[in-house]
């Protein structure tokens, strides 16, 4: 085994580790905090497979802001210290028999499938991806990129509108 | 870098995936649930980023999907955080069990 290989699977399990108590820790702090890790985790296999970009992106937007988004909706919804609620025996198990049965139906066919990889080196550097963002020709992304950027401002004016307190109107 | 077979990147990814989908099973929670989305949206990036390195390495879709889809994720979740703490201030509660006034 080379540290290549010995890198990806303790990212690995790391990730899936971390990903397992995220959904199953009933302290719902506890739980962002593990989806946190997670989400590094991620990132880590970003650095991994050499996509330096999608790493920094992943930090910075995951890690910096959903992450930081969900604990302070925690900090004004909820009692942090509380345990939540345990989950039903009955759907406990219908959703691990599902969960277990779609993965390994999933998977076969994964792993049946016999995937070629190419041995071309693959350039992504941030010159390169930002060519082809702004590039209206032939394989240009200008258009999603665009109606990206509306979609942001309008999520923005949704939030804003959803969350405003209204004022009782005084007579 | 060939030296892991792909499938075995595929593996963490659909794994991830069905975590995300067991939360969502079982939690009644809206932002624990929030959580769950989180996670099998971060399977299908990095299933895009992969086939996109070792299948298609000419090429930069699966780069371009995968920040649009971290982009659209940030709207996501700003959007039902908003929607999360409007339904506290009329119910006191984030439990999807609760929210039945558009049920029937």
């Amino acid at each position: 085994m080379t540290a290549s290989q010995i890198i990806f699977y303790i990212l690995s399990a790391f990730i899936l580790g971390m990903g397992i108590l995220s959904v199953t820790s009933r302290k719902i702090f506890r739980s962002a905090i593990w989806l946190l890790f997670s989400l590094i985790g991620i990132a880590g296999l970003y650095f991994w497979m050499e996509v330096e970009f999608i790493a920094a992106v992943q930090i910075v937007v995951y890690v910096g802001g959903i992450v930081v988004l969900i604990i302070f909706s925690i900090f004004l919804t909820q009692q942090s210290g509380k345990e939540m609620q345990k989950a039903p025996l009955m759907r406990k198990i219908a959703g691990a028999l599902a969960v277990v049965f779609g993965f390994a139906f999933t998977y076969m066919l994964i792993d049946r499938y016999g995937f070629k990889p190419k041995s071309v080196v693959f350039d992504n550097s941030v010159a390169r991806i930002g060519n082809a963002m702004l590039n209206t020709e032939q394989g240009g992304f200008s258009l999603p990129f665009e109606v990206v950027s509306i979609l942001l401002l309008a999520a923005m004016i949704g939030c804003i509108v959803i969350a405003l307190k209204i004022k009782p109107t005084e007579q | 870098m060939s030296e892991v077979p792909i499938s075995h990147i595929l593996f963490v990814s659909t794994a991830l995936f069905f975590i995300g989908m067991y939360g969502l099973f079982t939690r009644r929670n809206m932002i624990t649930m929030l959580m769950s989305i989180e996670l099998m949206l971060n399977s299908v990036n990095i299933n895009f980023v992969t086939f996109n390195k070792y299948l298609y390495p000419e090429k930069l879709d699966g780069i371009f999907f995968t920040i649009f889809i971290i982009t659209i994720a940030a709207a996501e979740a700003a959007v039902a955080i908003a929607i999360i703490i409007n339904l506290y201030r009329s119910h006191k509660s984030i439990d999807v069990e609760d929210a039945t006034e558009m049920k029937y």
